[in-house]
């Protein structure tokens, strides 16, 4: 009995290893002989907004090159520049464009980095289906709706006079996104927001409250918008210039503005120029972006960019 | 007897008395059909949801932006990988660190500290031990966003359990046995290899296999080690990069499109039925080897 004890662990401790093992060898080393076929790794973070595109360029990337070894994390914008400042990854996404203590720090390490544009998203703002008084906001309602007044309760009728006696609710991302933090900056000018708004990651528990909730107001990506279009109801925002709904076109041109916002990727000048994969994936994220942000629900940016980008690329390799 | 029992009293709060009784049993048959019913209405909706995904492709495919192309190859092949970093970590350091602490270590201050503690680092956040594996196995020990860091992470997450689990075990043995196996001239490492041991197993085992389900559930501690979400290789040695089955659910249930809500659950079945599938293990080995003193 002792001995079967001891057989009993033994045969569960290498079991383990040896599956693990197993599915790992299974891994076919398809050494092509074809002179442009690349090998090495790439280590991408950054943004949970911007991931869904690198995931799909990545997909298709392996698709080319095998042998190229890519990984995409989504630690958020702030957080992938942690890692990109520490030398951690080659790429970086980001939600926002790169801020000055970033810049400042990668200088201090001596990283150089370039930063390419890739697509565009539109925050939308939401309400609930239920809601048949608001058609548009001004920025300055917004400003006004979404800023903290010392914790008062904010009921829509301080928003304008005509409209309901009842409380809002608040729906926002989580401060660690690049989706707050751009909100924060062109829409709040860095005042604090709300502070009884329901913070969420995730923006499906963002899509559920303002659904769930007949005085719900929330903001996320246009994506998570344009799959739920029949649940929710989307508020036009007038800067000036007339009311504009965001759609695919109004962000494309940056008629729905200011929240249509441009989504990064920052690639380190050093991973270009000494590695041939990241150089080769850099040129096919730039050349696919377009076609594969559209297909994850995003926006493509205006060819001229795309061509843009693929020069400052070329600058760098030489 | 009629003196001593006053039964006019008693019979006059009997009534009361069984409707307390009473009260309490329903009370507590609500309180357990509570959990079972949202597990019940849990399991209803995933399986549901996730049934239909499930398929031969779904385990040979890789990541993809495509819902119907999505599987779960790297995610489970990862995970797996991690349990084989972790399996034979944790048993070699919680099993010698409890059989150190109720064998040899003197009954002390120190020891006492150390017990303490142990049993303080069971209750930390899940988190912490993420930031402890990113400042000293990532970075410190440059091992990157490898498997062997992150195994070594989730060791450290669940160490205090099995340490905990492990000291129950030893200490269940009676006292008895020790003594009569010293009495028989051996020593005592022959005494905890041949009697202390081999009666503590089942006990050690269960603790073990329930530590290892938490870590294959575990997502936060290696989100802030870096593990990629999306990778579409696997890997060939501990010091390659991978994902596991957590962070590929999370993956998928945070992204618009409503197709991967489905390949979401199907995830989460796979993740259940392994969890399900090890916790029957411990509960087997427990009921085969227990032994009654």
């Amino acid at each position: 009995m002792r001995r079967f004890k001891f057989w009993a662990l033994t045969a569960m401790v290498s079991g383990v290893v040896a599956l693990s093992a197993a599915c790992g060898s299974n891994e076919g080393d398809t050494n092509a002989s074809s002179s442009n076929q690349l090998n090495g790794e790439i280590a991408i973070d950054g943004s949970s907004t911007v991931f869904p595109i690198m995931e799909a360029v990545s997909e298709e990337y392996m698709g080319v090159q095998p042998n190229v070894r890519v990984s995409v994390g989504a630690s958020g914008t702030g957080g992938g520049f942690k890692k990109f400042i520490a030398g951690e990854t080659d790429l970086t996404n980001a939600s926002r464009p790169i801020k000055d203590e970033e810049k400042a720090e990668l200088e201090k390490k001596g990283i150089d980095y370039t930063e390419l544009k890739i697509a565009y998203d539109g925050i939308s703002i939401v309400v609930n289906k239920e809601n048949d008084f608001i058609d548009h906001l001004t920025v300055d309602e917004l400003k006004q709706l979404w800023k903290d007044d010392n914790g008062k309760v904010k009921k829509w009728s301080d928003i304008r006079a005509e409209w309901p006696k009842e409380e809002i609710k608040f729906y926002s991302p989580g401060t660690d996104s690049g989706t707050y933090d751009y909100f924060n900056e062109v829409i709040l000018e860095e005042e604090p927001i709300v502070s009884n708004a329901t913070l969420s990651e995730d923006d499906n528990v963002l899509v559920q409250g303002v659904e769930g909730d007949k005085n719900a107001i929330g903001f996320f990506g246009f994506a998570y918008y344009a799959e739920n279009k029949d649940k929710l109801k989307i508020v036009k925002v007038d800067n000036g210039s007339g009311a504009v709904e965001p759609t695919h076109e109004t962000i494309k041109t940056g008629e729905y503005a200011p929240l249509s916002r441009p989504l990064y990727t920052y690639i380190a000048n050093k991973a270009v120029a000494d590695k041939e994969q990241v150089a080769g994936f850099a040129k096919f994220t730039i050349e696919h972006a377009g076609d594969l942000s559209e297909e994850v629900g995003y926006v493509s940016l205006p060819e001229e960019d795309y061509q843009t980008d693929l020069d400052k690329l070329k600058e760098l390799e030489k | 007897m009629d003196r001593l029992i006053n039964k006019e009293n008693v019979s006059r709060r009997m009534t009361g008395r069984i409707l307390l009784n009473l009260i309490f049993k329903v009370l507590f048959l609500l309180a357990t059909m509570f959990g079972l019913f949202v597990l019940g209405v849990l399991l209803y909706r995933i399986f549901t949801q996730g049934i239909g995904s499930l398929s031969m492709d779904f385990f040979t495919n890789f990541a993809s932006r495509k819902p119907e192309e999505a599987g779960i190859k790297a995610a489970l092949t990862g995970t797996i990988w991690l349990m084989g970093v972790v399996t034979p970590v944790t048993l070699i350091l919680g099993v010698g660190t409890s059989l150190y602490l109720e064998e040899y270590a003197p009954k002390n201050k120190m020891t006492t500290f150390i017990q303490i503690n142990i049993s303080n680092l069971a209750g930390v956040p899940s988190i912490v031990f993420g930031l402890l594996g990113l400042t000293i196995f990532v970075r410190a020990f440059a091992m990157g966003q490898s498997v062997l860091a992150a195994g070594l992470t989730m060791s450290l997450l669940i160490l205090p359990v099995i340490i905990v689990a492990g000291q129950e075990a030893i200490r269940g043995v009676p006292k008895d046995l020790r003594a009569a196996s010293y009495a028989m001239g051996a020593t005592k490492w022959q005494t905890i290899v041949r009697v202390v041991l081999p009666a503590a197993i089942p006990g050690i085992i269960t603790g073990a296999i329930l530590a290892l389900s938490r870590a294959i559930g575990e997502t936060a501690p290696l989100v802030v080690v870096g593990i990629p979400m999306f990778i579409a290789f696997l890997p060939k040695t501990i010091f390659d990069t991978f994902t596991v089955l957590p962070m590929q659910i999370y993956n998928w249930t945070s992204r618009p499109q409503e197709e991967f809500q489905a390949v979401a659950a199907a995830g989460i079945i796979v993740l259940m039925v392994l969890l399900i599938s090890m916790n029957s293990v411990a509960v087997l080995i427990r009921n085969k080897f227990q032994k009654r003193y």
